[in-house]
């Protein structure tokens, strides 16, 4: 434990923290400009998410009369929960204390305390939209969470640790076998995640259409700072969930050490990794339409079914063999 | 040690005197408000102080009182476990002791008895208290009947309305079946023990067929009490008709009673551990946690809500000890322990939220007389306390990080992912599927809790006496804030809590979890392996530090400005509360997608000259599935009987006569 409590792990820590942030409006932008190019349009700027942030951090924030404190409160919640989420997930180098501070079972817990708030602030102010943004979220989020634990802890449980860092470690130090387990989790990883950083085809981030909603709607009365508060911890967990993927399934590039050249190849690694999940997410989103409500459950069941049938096959299948 | 059994027996006498100056409760009102309820929380308190002191000190003493019958007098006796459970007793029954003045005032001008209120509450604690200490099963069952009739008398408080008097009955009913389970399941005990004392019971060593049945017995007789699926259908009946302060108290203390008794007789008692009955506790505790939470998804009664999710607790509760048994049972003693922790983690959580949540939804009822979420809405800014205390239960029963229902939901899942350490591939892959049920039953409360905490406590208001609801009187903030900080204490430090509950493993399995707080009290790691490990007080200092940062980040923007206007709701027609979504609109995909679960009757009836109404009604399954057979089947029985009855006497000596004679055959 307290060989990674040092001030260089600390630090990296840190940095990679910020680099969550930072990527985020990134894969947002890219993933728009792929989708744009592959539906014959030219598309906005890959850096256009940035300058968005930046127009909504200095325009004043409007509140509704009929808000209570917990509005205002909420997308600073949902911002540190979210980024603390991320911090804990490693993304250019193995050695993470913030790892340690929150495993994977911590990682959901948090992501589920930022959508509560979500939730909430889509209740608070009175609205229809907002309360069916927020029951639709929770159903989604109901479904697609079992799932998502299912599939850690296959992972969780082949490493004997729920610390990410270890899990990734594991990965990368025991010799490569095609696992049946792994196909599994994964690919319920990959319906979940979908799901719940709200793409096609359970959710549309694009849709101008309140009654087909889900996040949207919970967002509907933000503005200013808080509205790019919600918009950044949105596109944290995309990043999130492309690195989770990207490193637990395809670990090879991630630094070991702290050394300059370890931590530049995990970079790149890092930043090629998400730029191919980020196209793969575009192509996904033109080749799919976006189902109706009440098909979504049929798609979170297929997820969780798998998540099980991973954790199943690899404690009757691949323990004590 | 002795010290914390005298202030034990203190607790239990004041609860007793509480009983007794309530008798004058009808002369002099002001009798429950400013001498019963203070005394009653006194009793909470030494009693809290007293399960403190045994768990610190690990050790176990024990006294014989003189009372009872001559050749069998009533024995006590306190160590980990008991002490365990007294403080949960305590905690909360002294949140109750603040609370309680200001709530029963507001009965003062009602019509209902406060002398029956009042004598019963202090006979029921007194119950639950002596069930804990009791040393034999003849003043265990003497203190579990106090109990069981004392909070009839309290589900029965409000008797004019005819669903409270039938709901008490039923309360009545089941408690009795279950009862006699208990009772039963001593007998066979006892018979190998040679006597009713717990301590010849524990050097028994019954064969496994009739240890078994001690087992179903004792499962059946406490889980009923527990409110497991499918014996629950009477908790949701009865909890939320009595006062409020009394629903945190069944709710809170009433139910870690049964698990009391249960943990006491299978794991201390009967002292032997078999796989099966390992799978068939975490089997009834996973249908339990999920029906539960579907259920309390479909109410929009805040009181009954919250009973439904007592079902859904307890069966978490029971699935941390269905793996206990696993690990026991196949000689995993360190990861028995690891799961016993984890459920008693949990139970003192749900002691602490579901307390905090009864008496926050006794404040909604004192300052509105509402107990409809339909009703509701906008109450944060009306009772701002109640609204910030109500929050921190919902979350903490949602179990979210950092509060305390995470962490024990974080070990219940530790638990569960050891099982590749398990020979059996039936146990491994068993066990999986509990958590993936565990997962979901997580997910749906958190669902559930959106849906309370959003149509009650935000929006606007939908009627006008919610819309002139006050804060409700200091007493009443302080019995929840006491509660609320709690839920934030052990969600924030779970090291020191492990570090108590620590010794119960130690004194009931010989073995606790000594690796779980090595690292000192910022890292709980409960499992032998590094690479486990969760640090709530650091997740909670950079949670703090980021939402500082952004707050520091965005006053130093270029504006701080919030100007307040009306809301946008894209620009169609100004919202009013009637176009909120209401509970049950909240609910319905989830309805819509859990279908099969419930017994929905659903319809639109349209009339000539009226607007079309919809009727929603949805039913537990368990009605139609198990009682209303079984009460079919009492009744056609009893109709049988009844031709025994011609009213002849010289029919009746014959039958008489008849047994007689059998008997004689029995025995000669």
């Amino acid at each position: 434990m307290d060989h990674l409590l040092t001030a260089a792990t600390w630090g990296l820590a840190l940095l990679q923290a910020l680099l969550y942030a930072a990527l985020g409006p990134l894969l947002v932008g890219w993933v728009r400009k792929v989708k744009a190019v592959l539906q014959n349009r030219r598309g906005a700027p890959v850096l256009q998410p940035y300058r968005d942030l930046r127009k909504l951090l200095m325009k004043e924030a409007r509140v509704a009369h009929t808000a209570s404190p917990l509005f205002r409160a909420a997308p600073y919640i949902v911002f540190s929960a979210t980024w603390l989420a991320a911090a804990t997930v490693p993304l250019v180098a193995v050695s993470l204390p913030t790892a340690a501070i929150a495993d994977i079972i911590a990682l959901v817990g948090l992501l589920a305390l930022a959508r509560f708030f979500l939730a909430l602030a889509g209740m608070d102010v009175g609205t229809a939209f907002g309360g069916m943004g927020a029951s639709r979220e929770m159903l989604v989020s109901a479904l697609a969470e079992p799932a998502m634990l299912m599939a850690v802890f296959t992972l969780a449980m082949t490493a004997h640790s729920t610390n990410l860092a270890s899990v990734v470690d594991y990965h990368l130090t025991t010799t490569v076998v095609l696992r049946p387990s792994f196909l599994f989790a994964l690919g319920g990883l990959i319906l979940v995640a979908i799901a719940e950083t709200g793409r096609i085809p359970v959710d549309n981030p694009a849709t101008h259409l309140e009654l087909t909603m889900i996040h949207e709607a919970m967002l509907l009365e933000y503005s200013g700072r808080h509205l790019a508060l919600m918009e950044w911890a949105a596109q944290i967990k995309l990043v999130l969930y492309g690195a989770l993927i990207a490193n637990v399934f395809f670990p090879w590039g991630i630094a070991y050490n702290l050394a300059p050249a370890a931590l530049g190849l995990g970079f790149v690694a890092i930043v090629g990794k998400l730029l191919i999940l980020g196209a793969a997410l575009a192509i996904g989103e033109t080749v799919l339409a976006k189902m109706r409500l009440f098909r979504a459950p049929a798609f979170l069941n297929l997820a969780l079914l798998m998540s099980l049938l991973g954790l199943l096959s690899h404690v009757i299948l691949e323990v004590g063999t | 040690m002795d010290a914390a059994l005298l202030l034990a027996a203190l607790a239990v006498a004041l609860a007793l005197a509480s009983a007794a100056v309530s008798v004058l409760a009808a002369q002099l009102p002001w009798v429950p408000r400013l001498l019963a309820m203070p005394l009653l929380g006194t009793s909470g308190l030494l009693a809290l102080v007293a399960g403190l002191v045994a768990l610190v000190d690990g050790g176990v003493v024990t006294a014989t009182l003189p009372l009872g019958l001559p050749w069998l007098p009533w024995r006590v006796r306190l160590d980990a476990l008991a002490g365990f459970f007294l403080t949960v007793i305590g905690v909360v029954t002294a949140a109750v002791g603040l609370y309680g003045p200001a709530y029963v005032r507001a009965l003062e001008h009602g019509h209902e008895s406060l002398t029956a209120l009042g004598v019963f509450t202090g006979l029921f604690l007194t119950g639950m208290q002596l069930v804990v200490l009791a040393d034999d099963a003849f003043l265990f069952m003497v203190a579990w009947e106090l109990m069981s009739l004392s909070s009839y008398f309290l589900v029965a408080f409000q008797h004019e309305n005819a669903a409270n008097r039938r709901a008490a009955f039923l309360y009545l009913l089941m408690a009795h079946v279950g009862g006699m389970a208990i009772l039963l399941g001593y007998g066979v005990l006892a018979s190998f023990g040679g006597g009713f004392a717990f301590d010849a019971m524990r050097a028994a060593e019954p064969p496994v067929t009739w240890a078994s049945v001690a087992f179903v017995l004792a499962f059946v007789g406490f889980g009923m009490k527990a409110g497991l699926v499918p014996l629950h259908a009477w908790l949701p009946e009865a909890h939320p008709v009595a006062p409020s302060h009394i629903s945190a108290l069944m709710s809170g203390v009433m139910l870690k009673v049964a698990v009391y008794g249960f943990i006491r007789v299978v794991f201390d008692l009967i002292g032997q551990f078999h796989w099966q009955w390992g799978v068939g506790v975490l089997a009834i505790g996973s249908v339990s946690a999920l029906m539960g939470v579907l259920y309390a998804l479909m109410q929009h009664d805040l009181k009954r809500l919250l009973a439904y999710h007592s079902v859904e607790n307890l069966g978490i509760i029971f699935i941390g000890l269905g793996l206990a048994l696993l690990y026991l049972s196949t000689g995993h003693g360190l990861l028995g322990a690891l799961a016993l922790v984890a459920a008693l983690y949990h139970t003192v959580n749900h002691a602490l939220f579901k307390g905090l949540l009864f008496l926050g939804a006794g404040a909604i009822l004192h300052s509105t007389h509402e107990r409809d979420l339909e009703q509701m809405g906008g109450l944060l800014r009306r009772m701002p306390w109640t609204g910030l205390f109500f929050l921190i239960g919902c979350l903490s029963i949602s179990a979210l990080p950092p509060f305390n229902g995470f962490v024990s939901e974080w070990l219940t899942f530790q638990a569960a992912l050891q099982a590749w350490q398990l020979d059996s591939g039936v146990l491994r892959s068993l066990i999986p599927i509990a958590s993936a049920v565990l997962a979901l039953t997580g997910a749906l409360a958190a669902a559930c809790f959106v849906k309370v905490y959003g149509v009650a406590f935000l929006g606007q208001a939908r009627s006008r006496h919610v819309r002139r609801a006050r804060p409700v009187p200091l007493g009443m903030r302080a019995g929840q804030g006491v509660l609320a900080v709690l839920c934030v204490v052990l969600g924030i430090l779970p090291t020191g809590v492990l570090g108590l509950i620590d010794s119960v493993p130690r004194q009931l399995l010989g073995n606790g979890l000594p690796q779980a707080t090595e690292h000192g009290w910022l890292w709980l790691t409960p499992v032998p392996a590094e690479s486990v490990s969760y640090s709530a007080p650091l997740v909670v200092f950079l949670l703090a530090v980021t939402v500082g940062m952004a707050i520091w980040g965005l006053r130093h923007g270029a504006v701080r400005r919030v100007r307040r206007c009306p809301a946008w709701d894209c620009g169609f027609a100004p919202p009013t509360p009637r176009m909120q979504y209401t509970a049950t609109a909240f609910a319905q995909p989830i309805r819509r997608v859990f279908g099969l679960m419930f017994h929905i009757d659903e319809s639109v009836e349209q009339r000539d000259h009226d607007a079309a109404r919809y009727h929603l009604a949805v039913r537990d399954r368990a009605w139609g599935l198990l009682y209303a057979p079984l009460a079919q089947a009492v009744e056609s029985a009893a109709r049988r009987v009844v031709r025994l009855q011609s009213g002849n006497i010289r029919v009746y000596l014959g039958w008489t006569l008849s047994t007689l004679l059998v008997l004689l055959w029995i025995i000669s």
